[in-house]
C-alpha cells in the first residue's frame, strides 16, 4: 500500500488522544435523535430507517474507517441478519430482542469466518474477496427459495410484541424508539472500545501496519476481531430493519446496499463514529426527496455527490466542519503550531 | 452429447474472448497505477449504444461502427484520464472505489436518460446470423466472427506490446513505475495513452457484446463484477492472464449456467475467492 494516510491526513480522526469522555457533541446528537420523535411524527417510520442505516454504517466504520479494511461487501453480514431475525420470527419466535441478539451472533460468526481470508489480502483482494462472500450469500439466498422466499424475500414477518407489551405498529412508533434505544446502546459499546487501547492499537495498525508487529501487537488477531465485530453490529442492523419493517428482501444482502453504506459513510466521513449518523441522515434525506421527485434519476445525483466528495471534499461533512473549526481556531490563536 | 457439449463450449469461448477485450484495458490500467476502476464497464456500454446510434441514425453498416466506435471511445478515455482520473489515480483505495462507483451510479442514470431503461437489440448484417456448420458442429455465425476479430485484437496487442517501443515502456512502467519513471519514461503519458486504448477496447468489445451480452442502463452494475473477476483472477497488469482468466470465466460460466442451472452464479464467485486465497497476487501477477 502506498500513500498511507498519515496524521495529517485530514480524513484521519483529530490528532488528540481519546479518553472516552463523553462531550457536548455526543449529548446533542442523541437529544436531537429523541427530540425527533416529537417533533416529526409522521416521519417516525423513516426516522427509523436513517437509525438503522447510521448503525449499519457505524458498523462499517468500525472496519473501514479504524482499522482500514476496505469492505465492497458489508450488506453480507447486514442481510444475515435480517434473514437470521426474519426467520426466526416466521419460525414461530417472534421475540425481537433476543432475535436481534441472534441475529448479530450469527453475522458475526460469519464475520469471524470470512475475515481470515480478508486480512491477508492488499487492497484489491480485500474488496474482491468481500465482494466475492457477498455476492455468493445473495446466489445462496436466491436459490434456497424454499427457505428465504427467494426473490419475493419474506413478507409479514409475525413480530411479537417489543418487551411483551408493545405492538409494532404502522406509524412506527415503538420502531422508531426501539431503533434508537438498540442504537443507542451499541454506541455507548462501540464508543468504549474505539477509545480503548484496542481501539487505539486499530488506528496504529490502519496507519503502519508493517511498523505494528514491532511493537508486539498481534495485527492479524486484532483485524480480525474488529471484523468480527463489525460483521455482528452489521447483523444486528439489519436484524431491526427486518423486525422493523416485518419484511426482508434480497436486496437486503445485495451489492447496491454495500455501495450505499460506502456512501453513506464517505458523506459523513470516516473514522470518526458521528460520520455514520450524519451520512446516514443526509444519504436518507436526500434519497427521500429526490427519489420522490424523480426515482429514476436520483442515482445520477448521489453519483455525483460522491465524485464530487472525492475530488473536493475528502473525509466528508465532518472534516470539512474539522476544517473551518481549525481555521478559526487558528485564526484567534495564532501561535499553536505544535501539532504532532 | 460430446458434439452439444462443444457447442456449449464454444459459446463460453466466444462469452470469454468479449470479457477478454473488455477487461484488458482495467488489467493494465490497475497494474499500470493500482489504480481500482470500477467504472470501466460504463465504456463498454457507452460503446454499445453509440455502435447502435450509429447505425440507426446515421445508417453506417454494423462493421463499420466497430472501428469507430473503438476511436471515439479511445479519446474519451483519453480526455477522462486527463481531466477525472488523473486527480485520485494516486489516492486511496477507498476514494478510488467510491470515485468510480460515483461514476458508475452517474453513467447508469444518464444512459436510462438518453435510451430508456429497456434492454436494445441490433439487426446483424446477414453474413453474420444463422448457424454454420463446422466439423459436424453447429456453431453462430456471429460467435465465429466475434471469436476472429478477438484473436485480431490479441494478435496486434501482443505485437505492440512486445515489438514495439511504446510495448516496451507500458512494460517497463508495470514492473516497476519509479524504476521506470527514472529511466526517464514518462509514465503519466504511458499511463494516459494505455487508458486510452483500454477505454477504446472496451467500448468496441461492448458493440461488440450488443448481441451476445445485452444492453442496457444496468450494464455495467452488472458485468464490472466479471471484469473484476478477470482482472483480479489473471493478476493485474497481465495481458495473458486476462487472457486466460477471461476464457475460463467465460468457459465455466456458459458451461455452468447450461448443465448445472442451480449452482449459478456459485461456480464463479466461489471459484474467485479460492483462486485469490491461493494466488493472492492473481494468477500471472506481474508484481508482488
Amino acid at each position: 500500500m502506498t500513500a498511507t494516510p498519515g496524521p495529517s491526513d485530514p480524513s484521519g480522526p483529530a490528532p488528540r488522544l481519546p479518553d472516552g469522555r463523553w462531550r457536548a457533541v455526543d449529548v446533542l446528537l442523541w437529544l436531537i435523535a429523541a427530540l425527533a420523535y416529537f417533533v416529526f411524527p409522521e416521519h417516525r417510520v423513516l426516522g427509523s430507517q436513517v437509525i438503522i442505516t447510521a448503525l449499519f454504517a457505524l458498523s462499517l466504520d468500525l472496519v473501514l474507517g479504524y482499522a482500514g479494511i476496505v469492505s465492497l461487501g458489508h450488506a453480507a453480514f447486514f442481510g444475515l441478519g435480517a434473514y437470521t431475525a426474519g426467520l426466526l420470527a416466521t419460525h414461530g419466535w417472534g421475540e425481537p430482542l433476543s432475535g436481534i441478539v441472534c441475529a448479530g451472533a450469527v453475522a458475526a460468526v460469519l464475520g469471524y469466518a470470512i475475515s481470515f481470508l480478508v486480512i491477508r489480502g492488499r487492497p484489491l483482494a480485500q474488496l474482491m474477496i468481500t465482494l466475492g462472500v457477498g455476492l455468493l450469500l445473495v446466489e445462496a439466498a436466491n436459490k434456497a427459495a424454499a427457505i428465504t422466499g427467494g426473490v419475493d424475500g419474506l413478507s409479514d414477518v409475525p413480530m411479537w410484541r417489543l418487551l411483551g407489551a408493545f405492538r409494532f405498529d404502522m406509524a412506527g412508533n415503538t420502531a422508531y424508539l426501539y431503533s434508537l434505544a438498540v442504537a443507542f446502546l451499541s454506541f455507548v459499546v462501540i464508543k468504549r472500545i474505539v477509545d480503548s487501547p484496542f481501539g487505539l492499537s486499530l488506528r496504529a495498525i490502519r496507519e503502519g501496519a508493517r511498523r505494528m508487529p514491532a511493537l508486539g501487537a498481534p495485527v492479524g488477531r486484532r483485524l480480525s476481531a474488529v471484523f468480527t465485530l463489525g460483521a455482528g453490529l452489521a447483523g444486528v442492523a439489519g436484524g431491526l430493519l427486518a423486525q422493523t419493517t416485518q419484511f426482508v428482501g434480497l436486496d437486503s444482502l445485495d451489492f447496491p446496499r454495500s455501495a450505499a453504506v460506502l456512501m453513506v459513510l464517505a458523506l459523513g466521513g470516516t473514522g470518526r463514529l458521528y460520520g455514520a449518523f450524519f451520512g446516514a441522515g443526509l444519504f436518507m434525506l436526500m434519497q427521500d426527496f429526490l427519489a420522490r421527485r424523480n426515482p429514476v434519476y436520483w442515482q445520477f445525483w448521489i453519483g455525483l455527490l460522491l465524485v464530487v466528495i472525492v475530488l473536493f471534499g475528502r473525509g466528508g461533512v465532518l472534516a470539512g466542519a474539522d476544517a473551518v473549526r481549525d481555521r478559526l481556531a487558528r485564526r484567534r490563536v495564532p501561535k499553536r503550531g505544535n501539532k504532532p | 452429447m460430446i458434439a452439444a457439449f462443444l457447442s456449449v463450449l464454444f459459446d463460453g469461448v466466444a462469452y470469454g474472448s468479449l470479457l477478454f477485450v473488455i477487461s484488458v484495458g482495467m488489467s493494465v490500467t490497475m497494474g499500470l497505477m493500482n489504480f481500482i476502476n470500477l467504472a470501466h464497464g460504463a465504456f463498454a456500454m457507452f460503446g454499445g449504444y453509440l455502435a447502435i446510434a450509429l447505425m440507426t441514425r446515421v445508417g453506417v453498416p454494423f462493421i463499420a461502427t466497430l472501428p469507430m466506435v473503438l476511436v471515439a471511445f479511445a479519446v474519451v478515455g483519453a480526455v477522462a484520464e486527463r481531466l477525472l482520473y488523473r486527480r485520485v489515480s494516486r489516492t486511496r483505495p477507498l476514494d478510488q472505489v467510491l470515485f468510480t462507483i460515483g461514476l458508475t451510479f452517474m453513467t447508469t442514470a444518464l444512459a436510462t436518460f438518453l435510451w430508456g431503461p429497456s434492454q436494445r437489440n441490433i439487426a446483424l448484417p446477414a453474413p453474420l446470423t444463422g448457424q454454420l456448420h463446422v466439423l459436424g458442429l453447429d456453431l453462430g455465425a456471429y460467435r465465429l466472427f466475434l471469436i476472429a476479430v478477438v484473436i485480431a485484437i490479441s494478435l496486434a496487442l501482443h505485437w505492440f506490446v512486445n515489438r514495439t517501443r511504446f510495448g516496451a515502456q507500458l512494460r517497463a512502467a508495470v514492473d516497476n513505475p519509479s524504476a521506470a519513471a527514472g529511466l526517464g519514461i514518462a509514465v503519466d503519458r504511458v499511463f494516459t495513452l494505455s487508458f486510452a486504448l483500454g477505454s477504446g477496447l472496451a467500448a468496441l468489445g461492448g458493440a461488440l457484446g450488443i448481441d451476445v451480452l445485452g444492453l442496457d442502463p444496468t450494464f455495467s452494475l452488472k458485468y464490472t463484477v466479471y471484469f473484476l473477476v478477470v482482472v483480479v483472477v489473471g493478476g493485474e497488469g497481465s495481458i495473458l492472464g486476462s487472457a486466460v482468466a477471461a476464457l475460463a470465466l467465460g468457459m465455466l460460466d456458459v458451461v455452468g449456467k447450461y448443465y448445472i442451472p442451480d449452482v449459478g452464479g456459485f461456480l464463479i464467485y466461489g471459484m474467485m475467492v479460492i483462486l485469490l486465497l491461493v494466488f493472492p497476487g492473481g494468477l500471472f501477477g506481474a508484481r508482488r
